[in-house]
């Protein structure tokens, strides 16, 4: 059986709650079956509303959503046979571990046997087995969010959505308990619809991520496409660290173009200027530029370093380069002594390919 | 035996230091006493003025109020001389002679003084006809000759020479006794000393017992059923108006109970507007208009409606508390919405309910002025009862052995819904 590759389909999708303004505008939107994919965004991009629209407790004001080739707008919730993880869990807390399991099978009329195996590879899945007797509320946070996941996939649903599941643990959890929702991900196949506005966790989890803001997709790709190329400057900025020139097109070929920037020029990679004159915001990612740089890069200039940080595995070095002075450099601390010290006036090398001339801001 | 003592590092430790001591060498539990000793004062003084308080007004009237409904002395201090002379009388033949010499001093003693009523009064409570008799020999008593009292005596009135009587007096010699409490069961002790119902026709005690039973489950019957929507509104609505709605729910608590009655008898009346309404829509005639005041309708219907807020607001407090995504949850799950209601969002007010209708039924099984105001003959409850011991008839023991009975009850059924849910489960607010 082939994977179907419009397993869940938004279909020009708008969403208004006030018939003002519109939370989410013109969604397009399709999920192969079996993909992990991400809706990233800042809060307030609308990424919530189009899981609620998936999950059926919002209705959208225009447009379809498809699950397999079906439409779904009008089926309650309870019909949708979605699993669903919340933002805080939403265990049920007078039931035990095993009866909040039970549940979506008991409402299914699934007999007691065949439940109990289900809930028993279930729990086992999350590495949770022999806590089916305790309640919610004796459990830590992290053993919560694993019931919680267990609970959304006991009943074999087709799609799964995690509405900022991992947001109440700390650090150390949240890192660990990323890689456990990836694995059983790739263990069984479901696909996965998850929502956060961590940027870490939609690059470490995904197959592909969903850039929201003011209600649009900015850009829909794999997390390395995502991160090497930015498509505009709101995904550059909001996906990782970034440093930006904005400047104006001075010269354009194919691949290349110059950009006057405040004190100098450089050369970028034209990816959303067409013509000479147009505004622009070039993004280069701390890593890409070098210090002293041995090869032969089309762009040299020289810096100040304004600030040094330690940060145990690299440095990071703010320097005032070409008028900006918010310049940052990633240095590894294991390259060799560079001379990396308050003042110095160092120079910086990148490859004209790794600077995006891309929307002005 | 190493391996013991290191899986056990408590006990380990505690066999090494048996006794800690602070720096200055003092034992530690010493040295804390001392430290909390001047907080234990403090904490104590704070609350001082509400123990006396309570103490006071509440603990010495309780307790009062039981004495009184148990202390019998006052037929015993009337006839002493009596009791210690009837006190080898077995009771199945006439008493003997000295008993009625005694007797006779007695009542002397209690004409002279002229508080001779209270005892007819006492008397006949035990046994009918004594008041008669008691009053005949007061006229007679001042020809009285000395010696040979029983002959005198008996020619006063032949029931003086009935055992009965002299027995009925004798039941009144010990200082304490539970008459009060079986005669609000409708229940008293014959002759003989059994316990038995008094004639069908006295019977009324049980009848208001079992009516203030019925009327304050129904009252918190309805008083659930109407503030579940209300309560569940307000929890979901936005605040705007969900603060709205709040007013509207208290508004009624901060006009007077009186005033409240009132307009219900305003709106209860035969020619009141509920009946016109009724009227106007051709649900009865304008000769027939149903009665819906001075009876257990009007008793319902306004108890309802002033104890509805008791309802509400516990209610409210709880399912504020219910986050909006467990319901979501359980229809993400599959659950329809009424399986997402009756199995996750019930169960999790069960407290509210708890707290609401233990609150309601309390104050419901001791009401008094809306029963009294509109209940007329067949909507009157226990309290109206004893009230009216208190007031018209000065009865107050009876009357404080009913209110006991009333206390003992609520606690009884508070006994028995901690029994069932759980006194910690239950949540005001």
């Amino acid at each position: 059986m082939s994977k179907n590759k419009e397993f869940v389909k938004f279909d020009k999708v708008d969403k208004s709650y006030d018939g003002k303004v519109l939370v989410v505008k013109d969604l397009n939107l399709d999920i192969p079956e079996g993909e992990f994919i991400t809706m990233l965004g800042p809060s307030g991009s609308g990424k919530t509303t189009c899981l609620m629209m998936l999950a059926g407790f919002e209705t959208p004001t225009n447009g379809e959503i498809y699950l397999d080739g079906n439409p779904i707008s009008n089926i309650p919730p309870h019909k949708r046979g979605i699993g669903m993880v919340f933002q805080n869990y939403a265990l049920f807390p007078h039931m035990t571990v095993y009866e909040n399991l039970a549940f979506p099978l008991r409402v299914r009329k699934i007999n007691k046997d065949e439940a109990d195996k289900k809930i028993s590879k279930a729990m086992s899945m999350v590495s949770l087995s022999g806590f089916e007797n305790r309640m919610p509320g004796q459990l830590s946070g992290g053993q919560q969010q694993r019931v919680a996941v267990a609970r959304a996939l006991v009943f074999d649903p087709a799609v799964v959505l995690m509405d900022e599941p991992l947001g109440a643990l700390d650090k150390n959890l949240r890192e660990s308990m990323q890689y456990e929702i990836k694995h059983i991900h790739e263990s069984i196949g479901v696909t996965v619809v998850y929502v956060t506005h961590d940027q870490g966790e939609a690059l470490t989890m995904s197959n592909r991520i969903a850039v929201f803001n003011d209600g649009k997709v900015q850009q829909l790709s794999s997390p390395d496409q995502l991160y090497e190329k930015p498509v505009n400057s709101f995904v550059a900025e909001f996906i990782g660290e970034n440093n930006t020139f904005a400047g104006e097109v001075t010269e354009i070929s194919k691949d290349k173009c110059k950009v006057r920037v405040k004190e100098g020029d450089i050369l970028a990679n034209p990816i959303s200027v067409k013509s000479k004159g147009e505004k622009t915001t070039v993004s280069i990612r701390p890593e890409r530029a070098l210090i002293n740089p041995k090869d032969k890069m089309d762009n040299n200039h020289k810096g100040k370093i304004e600030e040094v940080i330690y940060h145990g595995d690299h440095t990071r070095v703010r320097l005032s380069l070409l008028g900006n002075s918010e310049f940052i450099l990633k240095v590894p601390n294991s390259s060799e002594n560079l001379d990396i010290k308050l003042g110095n006036i160092i120079s910086i090398g990148w490859n004209s390919h790794d600077a995006r001339a891309l929307d002005p801001k | 035996m190493r391996a013991v003592i290191f899986s056990r590092p408590f006990l380990f430790m505690s066999t090494e230091t048996k006794k800690i001591l602070t720096t200055d060498g003092i034992p530690l539990e010493e040295s804390l006493r001392k430290a909390e000793k001047k907080n234990k004062i403090k904490a104590f003084l704070l609350v001082c003025p509400l123990l006396l308080f309570l103490i006071i007004t509440y603990v010495f009237p309780i307790g009062e109020m039981l004495f009184r409904s148990i202390d019998d002395r006052m037929v015993t201090n009337m006839l002493p001389k009596t009791y210690k002379a009837m006190e080898n009388w077995d009771g199945k033949e006439l008493p003997e002679e000295e008993v009625f010499e005694a007797f006779f001093y007695d009542y002397k003693t209690l004409v002279e003084q002229k508080t001779f009523g209270k005892l007819a009064t006492q008397l006949n409570y035990e046994k009918n006809g004594f008041k008669s008799i008691l009053k005949k020999l007061k006229r007679k008593i001042k020809k009285f000759e000395d010696g040979n009292y029983k002959d005198q005596i008996m020619d006063v009135h032949k029931r003086w020479a009935n055992v009965e009587y002299w027995r009925a007096i004798k039941r009144r010699a010990p200082n304490f006794s539970n008459a009060k409490y079986l005669k609000g069961m409708d229940l008293l002790k014959d002759e003989s000393g059994n316990i038995t119902q008094v004639s069908e026709d006295r019977r009324i005690h049980r009848i208001l017992w079992l009516r203030t039973l019925e009327v304050a489950f129904f009252v918190t019957l309805f008083c659930f059923v109407m503030a579940y929507p209300i309560a569940h509104l307000l929890a979901t609505l936005p605040m705007k108006y969900s603060n709205l709605l709040m007013i509207c729910v208290l508004l009624p608590f901060w006009t007077s109970l009186l005033v409240r009655t009132a307009s219900w008898m305003i709106l209860l009346q035969q020619q009141g507007i509920v009946n016109d309404f009724f009227v106007w829509i051709g649900l009865v005639t304008d000769d027939n208009r149903p009665e819906m005041m001075y009876n257990k309708t009007g008793t319902y219907v306004a108890m309802t409606q002033i104890l509805l807020p008791f309802m509400v607001l516990p209610l409210y407090s709880v399912m504020k508390t219910i986050s909006p995504s467990l319901m979501r949850a359980g229809k993400s799950l599959g659950g329809t919405p009424f399986v997402a209601f009756w199995k996750i969002y019930f169960p999790l007010t069960i407290p509210g309910i708890g707290a609401g209708c233990l609150l309601v039924f309390i104050l419901a099984i001791g009401y008094y002025i809306t029963p009294a105001l509109v209940g007329g003959a067949s909507g009157t409850l226990i309290s109206n009862q004893i009230a009216f011991h208190m007031k018209s008839t000065l009865d107050w023991s009876f009357a404080s052995a009913m209110g006991l009975m009333l206390l003992i009850g609520v606690l009884a059924i508070y006994w028995v819904y901690n029994k069932l849910v759980g006194v910690d489960n239950i949540k005001l607010g």
